[in-house]
């Protein structure tokens, strides 16, 4: 699904800054996988060639077998439309939309016929438990129901990939809890890809494979399926 | 994208959301036109009644006159008096084939007319039938003069509107009656209700006219005329007959031909002319204003996009994120930017063509049209929603370059 070869990334400044420094990754189709690293090792930069919302300068990044790489920007916003799905830490909903009309936003954008595209997001929200809450305005809800409102959005468009960044960075641990539930469900029932990145270990633990990610090299790769590396709320954050 | 019902919601969500600001930005362009639509509809009435002033006058009209001489020509010294003739009518025709009516006119000035105890100072011009093509009469009763009343020499008048109502002051049809005036009885036989101000030898509200020979009579003037009034024939400008005019009449009396001051030429054409070009120099300096309010407007407009665009960076990247291309983005602000501008525009349409139509109707008497032309709103209307483009080009062309990472940097 995702297949990563020496991929490297200089950011351009006052001072050139190496963030990547040749990553190789593969990520299969169905694989639940965080990466986890401290701020400043490239993780953040990672997830945004990963999500194809930023260039990388050499290496090839393959997702679904097709080279993402130099691409038009009418062509990357139509693969983040069509093979993507953004979960943000900030939830990044719109926020004088309804939860609905959130949910629907992609679904415009691919040009989905406006009473189809409805029906769609309902089911989507419906799926998410928080179907009462289309009507409502971001503001009016809570963190974990906003989140469920950018999970559905992200899930609308049936992706290749669900890319979540810091998914539980703004809830407490008892909603962070339920999120990541919600994730390894979607995963296992759904068999959907979904990379999460992280630095908090509790949020790594739930998932099958955590990538450590430091000072822009992939470290050691953990297989976790039994999700014993260190429960929420238990232990520190790992920095 | 495909443009369905909830593009036009966003836009008019994104509108409504900053009601005041939408507001007052709009109010930039909705004055704008107004101006511009009351200016070039009020313009046209104002031009209209202007020329009101002088309907009832032929617009191609030169009228000829003598003076002293100022130059000294062939043996006769300047400052020689020299008077017209009906020989100078002759040859004028003869000799300058291009002018339609070639007529002569004499006035006799402050004369009293009389009737049944009432009495007003009058001027009286004694002309010829063809006068008609000069001055043209509105004539409410009666008749003009005609050629019979010239050769027969019959005392007949026609009266001019205010003679009218003073004389009989009660009305009904004066014709056939006689009124007394400078002293000789003459016939009433057309009222003309004309009141143009244009008019050769005084107003016609207080002019009477009489037969050519019957006034050159009473007054003992033999052949001699005040004026000679020409009109060209079709399309030809009497202006440019000027000079062949001066000289006919140069030659028959022995008067330096480049002597302005002796023979005097009046073209109305340039005052016709005249009117003409500050007509259009007001209409043109009614678009100038009306166009630079809106103007003004449409920057305010593209600044207020500005902000927004700003202020919406976070959004604009989350809709990159999701799949928005570029070109979407862009059209979204421009739409917002037209939307606006073409909204605001239509309201000014309509209050100013209300404007216009009150004004209509407080000037109905005088038949004035102050509407502007459904064709000149239409034209205002898409003109405005290009100007809306414009103003949306530069704040959508920023939204354009926000990149999805900008929507979680902005935290």
């Amino acid at each position: 699904m995702i297949d990563l070869n020496n991929v490297n990334k200089t950011y351009f400044g006052a001072q050139p800054l190496h963030v990547l420094k040749g990553i190789d990754l593969h990520i299969d189709k169905g694989e639940f996988v965080s990466i986890m690293g401290a701020s400043g090792s490239g993780k953040s930069t990672l997830l945004n060639i990963l999500g194809i919302l930023d260039n990388y300068d050499s290496g090839e990044y393959y997702l679904a077998g097709k080279l993402i790489k130099d691409l038009s920007e009418r062509q990357a916003a139509d693969y983040r439309n069509r093979m993507i799905g953004f979960i943000f830490q900030s939830f990044n909903l719109i926020g004088f939309k309804t939860a609905v009309e959130n949910v629907e936003l992609p679904l415009f954008y691919q040009g989905v016929p406006r009473h189809r595209r409805h029906e769609m997001a309902l089911e989507y929200l419906d799926k998410l438990g928080i179907r009462d809450w289309a009507g409502h305005y971001p503001n009016e809800m809570s963190g974990g129901q906003k989140q469920r409102v950018a999970i559905a959005r992200a899930l609308i468009t049936n992706p290749q990939i669900l890319l979540a960044d810091e998914p539980t960075g703004a809830l407490d641990s008892k909603t962070s809890e339920e999120v990541m539930t919600l994730l390894s469900d979607l995963n296992r029932t759904e068999g959907v890809t979904i990379v999460v990145v992280t630095h908090e270990s509790g949020v790594a633990n739930c998932t099958n494979k955590i990538v450590h990610i430091k000072d822009g090299i992939i470290g050691n790769i953990e297989e976790n399926k039994e999700h014993h590396a260190s429960a929420f709320g238990v232990g520190s954050i790992m920095k | 994208m495909k443009w369905d019902f909830d593009s036009f919601r966003e836009i008019g969500d994104a509108l409504v959301r900053n009601k005041s600001r939408s507001l007052l930005t709009g109010f930039g362009v909705f004055w704008g036109l107004f101006m511009l639509l009351f200016m070039v509809g009020g313009g046209d009435g104002v031009k209209q009644l202007l020329l009101q002033n002088f309907e009832g006058f032929a617009s191609n009209t030169t009228i000829v006159f003598t003076s002293r001489t100022t130059k000294p020509y062939k043996g006769n010294k300047e400052g020689r008096w020299f008077e017209m003739g009906s020989r100078d009518v002759t040859r004028l025709k003869q000799m300058v084939p291009e002018l339609e009516v070639v007529t002569p006119s004499l006035g006799w000035w402050g004369i009293n007319a009389e009737y049944d105890s009432h009495t007003l100072e009058i001027n009286v011009t004694g002309v010829l039938p063809e006068y008609v093509n000069i001055e043209i009469p509105k004539l409410k009763y009666g008749r003009f003069l005609s050629q019979n009343d010239c050769n027969q020499q019959r005392k007949v008048c026609v009266i001019g509107k205010r003679v009218y109502e003073t004389l009989f002051p009660d009305g009904g049809n004066p014709c056939g009656t006689s009124i007394k005036v400078g002293g000789t009885y003459f016939t009433v036989v057309g009222v003309n209700t004309s009141s143009s101000n244009l008019s050769i030898q005084g107003s016609p509200d207080t002019k009477v006219y009489v037969p050519l020979p019957v006034l050159q009579r009473l007054r003992h003037t033999g052949d001699y005329i005040d004026l000679v009034a020409c009109t060209a024939k079709g399309s030809i400008k009497t202006s440019t007959l000027e000079d062949r005019i001066r000289q006919v009449i140069a030659r028959q009396h022995i008067v330096d031909p480049t002597d302005r001051d002796a023979i005097q030429v009046l073209n109305t054409e340039q005052i016709f002319q005249l009117m003409d070009s500050l007509m259009r120099g007001v209409s043109f300096l009614i678009w100038l204003v009306g166009l630079g309010t809106i103007f003004a407007g449409a920057i305010g407009v593209s600044n207020i996009m500005m902000v927004t665009v700003k202020e919406r960076t976070t959004e604009i990247g989350i809709r990159r994120a999701i799949g928005a291309t570029p070109f979407e983005i862009l059209s979204q602000i421009i739409m917002e930017s037209v939307s606006l501008t073409v909204a605001a525009g239509a309201f000014g349409i309509v209050l100013a063509v209300s404007v216009l139509r009150l004004m209509e109707m407080a000037t109905r008497e005088q038949g004035i049209t102050f509407q502007v032309s459904f064709g000149t709103a239409m034209l205002a209307l898409s003109l405005l929603a290009l100007l809306g483009v414009a103003a949306g080009m530069a704040p959508a062309y920023r939204a354009m370059k926000i990149k999805p990472v900008d929507a979680m940097r902005d935290e």
